[in-house]
């Protein structure tokens, strides 16, 4: 099975390159960092109530789950350009696609062997921050396997508008962009919600609309909702709607559906556009 | 590809049951990059077991050409079956082998898991030991083990090589196969295209080597600004000999008498004849003698290739070779 094949090479390619030693680096230094500052949170506001604490905890864990789903998107969107733009541009494309082999066989490989990158780690990067913030602080998120793959969905959707601009423009280029375009989303979010806050529809229409057009910002919003303290939202008020590092709600079926068929798209895009091109 | 019949899959089947098939067919092919035309109306065969040159100057269109018959680039116009099969079927490639001009393997794997890779890929199995063989073939046994993002070019063309030919194919292209190696490394190649020649795989040669595509090729195909300037085997494309002869006195007879003979062209006294056939010669040089003419030398040859080539490349294409 050629998707098998290419998806086992891709994750070899990710284990051999320093991209997965600056990856690693980054992930223990947040991590470090993070333990320190749980440590500290804890130490210095003893005098916290329960609640509060749980509080406290719950909004530092968004805020350092956000550090590391930066690090995945980064990661990940700088691995999926020079897989395939890298290959195509280096020319060790040709002598593996003048093998009997479908470009897209080649191209759902790839993104096969990101995705699995991906979101093993998320899940390990993310299982030990829980670690960290149950021994410092003694809080364990309400629903960690779910806030956990929507994070991992937010990485894959970002790998794969990598992977598409990657079919086109040049690898550097194409991490760059799925970068900006991922920083830009998140904006447009945290726009949407002051808008919402403020009531105002146009404003708020800003978020919304960002999220159908690229669904990692939606995602991570519901990520961080199963991450958080559902008592946060009730504590806090609506004073707090629009808070970058609260997840209103958990995410509806028909936005994780959307999110999957997006991806679908996407990737069936970049398989097009990967068969068209001349190499 | 679908089970369905599509029209491309007739003809494909129906060649399939006409043996034996090309290695190689294409017609008509056409490619253009924005405005410029860098392949138009090229046709041409390679017979199974067929060695054949590609030659051209720079920007002939030969790579893109090779990039079309195998799937790589898309022809705007224009048929190609590889090994009987439509190309667009990725299966025509099951036996075809390739070492790009472009050569570059993944520079995180060894060379002996980028020969396993090219297996799997092949959809064939390969013992390791038939792998390392193949390794060994190129002059890399003891590198196996290493990451190829360490080799040198030649290195790096050498293991190129060694993909083209892991997975046993039936035609093998090869475009500018000693552009990194030095004067050893081209002997090694050529020894090995002449192997391959016994062995009766295909292959499609590219190389502005013209004295190793003289040597291997049963026919060659000059391409030139995108179009087939002259085809033909080696023997039609030189066929004519000619003869240099440096003679003196030579009379109004004697001259009519060479020029009967063949094409003349002379200067000073250096005179040079185009022959079909050299068995005449000595009858020839009798004769001169008889007519008073005196004979300081005479040099028997053969147009080389390079000669052809350039020849063909500076008049323009007017001669049709077939």
């Amino acid at each position: 099975m050629i998707v098998l094949t290419v998806a086992a090479l891709t994750l070899r390619e990710a284990a051999r390159r320093r991209v997965l030693r600056a990856l690693a680096v980054m992930t223990v230094l947040l991590l470090g960092l993070s333990t320190w500052g749980f440590h500290q949170l804890d130490a210095e506001f003893g005098g916290l109530t329960s609640g509060e604490a749980r509080i406290a905890a719950s909004t530092v864990l968004n805020l350092v789950m956000f550090g590391l789903s930066l690090i995945a998107a980064l990661g990940t969107a700088f691995l999926a350009g020079p897989t395939m733009a890298g290959e195509i541009e280096s020319g060790a494309a040709l002598a593996m696609l003048a093998r009997p082999i479908r470009r897209s066989s080649v191209l759902v490989g790839k993104w096969l062997g990101l995705v699995v990158f991906g979101s093993g780690f998320v899940a390990v990067a993310g299982f030990a921050q829980f670690l960290i913030v149950w021994f410092t602080m003694g809080y364990w998120p309400p629903d960690p396997v779910t806030g956990l793959a929507l994070l991992a969905a937010q990485t894959t959707a970002l790998l794969t508008l990598g992977l598409l601009l990657s079919t086109v423009i040049s690898p550097m280029a194409s991490g760059i962009v799925a970068v900006g375009l991922f920083g830009a989303t998140w904006i447009a979010g945290v726009v949407g919600g002051i808008g919402q806050a403020l009531d105002n529809e146009s404003v708020a229409r800003i978020g919304a609309v960002s999220r159908m057009l690229l669904p990692t910002d939606g995602l991570w919003r519901g990520a961080m909702n199963a991450f958080q303290d559902p008592g946060v939202l009730l504590a806090l008020g609506p004073g707090m709607q629009g808070h970058p590092f609260m997840g209103e709600a958990p995410l509806t079926v028909a936005y994780v559906g959307w999110a999957a068929v997006w991806v679908a798209l996407v990737l069936g895009l970049a398989a097009l556009s990967f068969q068209r091109r001349d190499l | 590809m679908s089970a369905t019949a599509q029209p491309g899959d007739t003809a494909a089947q129906v060649l399939g049951a006409l043996p034996p098939t090309a290695a190689v067919w294409c017609s008509g092919l056409r490619k253009r990059y924005r405005r410029r035309t860098a392949v138009d109306d090229v046709s041409f065969t390679v017979g199974r077991g067929e060695v054949v040159g590609l030659l051209g100057p720079n920007g002939a269109g030969k790579t893109t050409v090779i990039k079309m018959l195998l799937g790589l680039v898309r022809p705007d116009a224009g048929e190609v079956l590889l090994l009987g099969r439509p190309a667009r079927d990725p299966r025509s490639r099951a036996k075809v082998g390739y070492l790009p001009e472009l050569f570059r393997y993944q520079p995180w794997l060894t060379a002996a898991e980028v020969l396993a890779l090219h297996v799997r890929l092949a959809g064939v199995s390969r013992p390791v030991a038939e792998q390392s063989e193949c390794l060994g073939l190129v002059g890399l046994a003891d590198r196996a083990d290493d990451r190829v993002g360490g080799f040198s070019k030649g290195m790096q063309q050498r293991l190129g090589l060694a993909v083209a030919l892991v997975a046993r194919p039936e035609f093998v292209v090869l475009d500018e196969p000693t552009s990194a190696l030095d004067p050893l490394g081209r002997a090694d190649v050529r020894d090995l295209l002449l192997s391959l020649r016994e062995r009766g795989v295909a292959v499609l040669l590219n190389s502005h080597l013209i004295g190793e595509v003289e040597r291997v090729c049963d026919r060659v195909v000059i391409l030139d600004k995108g179009r087939i300037a002259a085809a033909g085997t080696l023997a039609e494309l030189l066929g004519q000999r000619e003869l240099r002869l440096r003679l003196d006195e030579v009379g109004v007879d004697a001259e009519a008498l060479l020029a009967g003979a063949g094409k003349l062209t002379r200067d000073g006294d250096a005179f040079t004849l185009a022959l079909d056939d050299t068995a005449d010669v000595p009858d020839l040089v009798a004769e001169l003698v008889g007519l008073g003419v005196r004979v300081h030398a005479v040099e028997p040859g053969r147009i080389s290739l390079e000669e052809r080539l350039l020849d063909i490349l500076r008049t323009g294409h007017t001669e049709e070779h077939r």
